[in-house]
């Protein structure tokens, strides 16, 4: 079973970013994706540029609707996802308690829609 | 009514729900075994408590109060449910038993029976904990939910799962026959060892998964004990325990950070806890039946000598580790061997004792890569000890650990 490890990050968290070769959390997600790596459980991972330079867009009534910054209007916004192939949901909750992301916001398990779905909807 | 007496109130009704939860539920479903309907019953009196008791006065005597008002909601609840083990004679025998037990304190108790219940082998055994913690403690399913890892509503229904296995499935309410009693007993002793989590501290920089439910622990060591008093297992269960509960305020320094065993500060250690331990301890090895709970807290003990005598006596650590791991040759025994050895023989006898081990087996065990870490850095091959400490960094729940390791490879990459 595939999960996705959404990893949400405070303003604060985000602010780091300016130089991400000091980032001073960089050693702890490098040993973080290294763990990963070597227990064979690692699919993919990205991260996403801070919330402030994403745009909206929906098309309502036929009209479109471009609106500044990211869907959601929370403290904590999304900032990266790591998939996991995994056995269950209790192993994914493990992965998400030792991602670094857990104690520097949050992060959300969520499994992926199986993939006979995911075909469906991508052709 | 005034506030004062209503807080009052609560606080008996807590502290009396506390003490006697596992007493009555225990008894309540001992007949039934409908453990849900118990539990409900019970909620309802401690509901009805707080309602009658700022009115009237707190009883005589609490605990059988709260077992007939129990037993009177149990009967609506299971007529009501027309549940189909519950028959009109164990109503009967329901509505017997309520008036004599009413009158008089003693009722039997049957929580020892409950423990083996929970710890059936018929039950999945990582419900096990939760179930005791649940049935016997009162815990809710979301503080369960939250010391295992498991989302709120998951652990719910299996809980309740595991309650509909017990009540149909034909799980004896019984303490098992000697033949069986070893094993079963060391069902229970897992069950409650798990709660308490486990904490590596004596290992340098091994994650503690602890689940902060160390009180609960020691408290069903405790019930289980008094229960089964002369089984030096259960008396070495609970000074292992009570041993590392007394390291707890040393485990870390006022910013947070975390402390291994060998830098914390013994004076910090609670001597009372230990002082407990060793009497727990010197009575389980008078029954001259060692098991792996002793072992396991005759290595505390030689710990806990440092706050007197000023060292570690590694090499006694060593010898009680390797008994230990003929009885049991689980990764933590054989990983905490291996630290022991190089504290002893050296840093090349702890890895070789690492390298026997079987490497699939260490891929997500963190102790074993802090370990290892830390005896090839001691060995000064630094990239082997900086691809290890990634890995045990990877594997750290706790971010005061993490940043302890990180700390530790920064030292020389």
């Amino acid at each position: 079973m595939q999960f996705a490890l959404l990893i949400y990050h405070s303003p604060e968290e985000f602010a780091m970013r300016t130089n991400e070769y000091n980032h001073p959390h960089l050693g702890a997600w490098r040993a973080y994706y290294k763990a990963l790596v070597e227990a064979g459980v690692y699919v993919g991972a990205n991260a996403l540029e801070v919330p402030e330079t994403g745009t909206t867009v929906r098309l309502e009534e036929g009209k479109r609707r471009v609106q500044d910054g990211p869907y959601a209007d929370t403290k904590e916004q999304l900032a990266g996802f790591i998939i996991l192939e995994l056995p269950s949901v209790d192993a994914a909750l493990e992965w998400a308690a030792r991602c670094p992301g857990a104690s520097l916001g949050a992060v959300e398990v969520r499994p992926l829609a199986p993939e006979a779905m995911r075909r469906g909807f991508t052709g | 009514m005034n506030e004062i007496n209503q807080e009052g109130t609560r606080r008996t009704v807590e502290r009396v729900a506390r003490e006697s939860y596992g007493r009555l539920v225990a008894y309540l479903s001992v007949h039934t075994h409908d453990l849900a309907s118990a539990e409900d019953a019970l909620s309802n009196a401690l509901v009805s408590a707080l309602t009658h008791w700022p009115k009237d006065g707190v009883p005589q005597n609490p605990e059988a109060w709260l077992l007939t008002a129990a037993r009177r909601s149990l009967i609506d609840v299971i007529r009501h449910e027309r549940v189909v083990l519950a028959s009109e004679p164990t109503i009967q025998l329901l509505k017997e038993s309520s008036t004599e037990a009413a009158l008089s304190t003693e009722f039997p108790d049957e929580r020892l029976k409950l423990l083996f219940v929970c710890a059936h082998p018929a039950i999945d055994p990582v419900m096990h904990t939760p179930l005791m913690l649940q049935t016997v403690l009162g815990l809710d399913a979301a503080r369960i939910g939250q010391a295992f890892l498991i989302a709120p509503k998951t652990m719910g229904q299996r809980l309740f799962r595991a309650k509909t296995k017990i009540r149909s499935g034909g799980i004896p309410f019984e303490i098992p026959q000697e033949r069986d009693l070893s094993e079963r007993l060391e069902a229970v002793q897992e069950a409650i060892y798990a709660a308490f989590g486990i904490g590596w501290d004596d290992m340098a920089g091994g994650d503690q998964r602890g689940r902060n439910l160390a009180e609960e622990g020691i408290w069903l060591a405790r019930v289980l004990l008094q229960l089964m008093p002369s089984e030096a297992e259960v008396q070495g269960l609970l000074a292992l325990m009570l041993y590392c509960e007394a390291r707890r305020a040393a485990r870390r320094g006022s910013d947070g950070r975390y402390i291994p065993l060998s830098e914390q500060d013994p004076k910090l250690w609670s001597l009372g806890l230990i002082e407990e331990a060793e009497l727990h301890l010197a009575e389980a090895f008078q029954h001259g039946r060692v098991g792996r709970f002793q072992l396991e807290a005759a290595i505390q003990s030689v710990h806990a000598e440092r706050a007197r005598i000023g060292r570690t006596d590694w090499s006694a650590i060593m010898l009680f580790y390797e008994q230990l791991r003929r009885l049991s040759p689980a990764l933590g025994t054989r990983t905490g061997y291996a630290a022991a050895a190089a504290e002893a023989n050296g840093p090349e006898a702890g890895l070789a004792i690492l390298e026997s081990i079987d490497s699939d087996a260490v891929s997500r065990y963190q102790p074993y890569w802090a370990v290892r870490a830390h005896l090839l850095q001691k060995l000064g091959k630094t990239a082997e000890a900086s691809d290890a400490y990634s890995l045990a960094i990877g594997l750290s729940e706790d971010p005061a650990v993490r940043e302890f390791l990180l700390q530790k490879r920064g030292e020389f990459s």
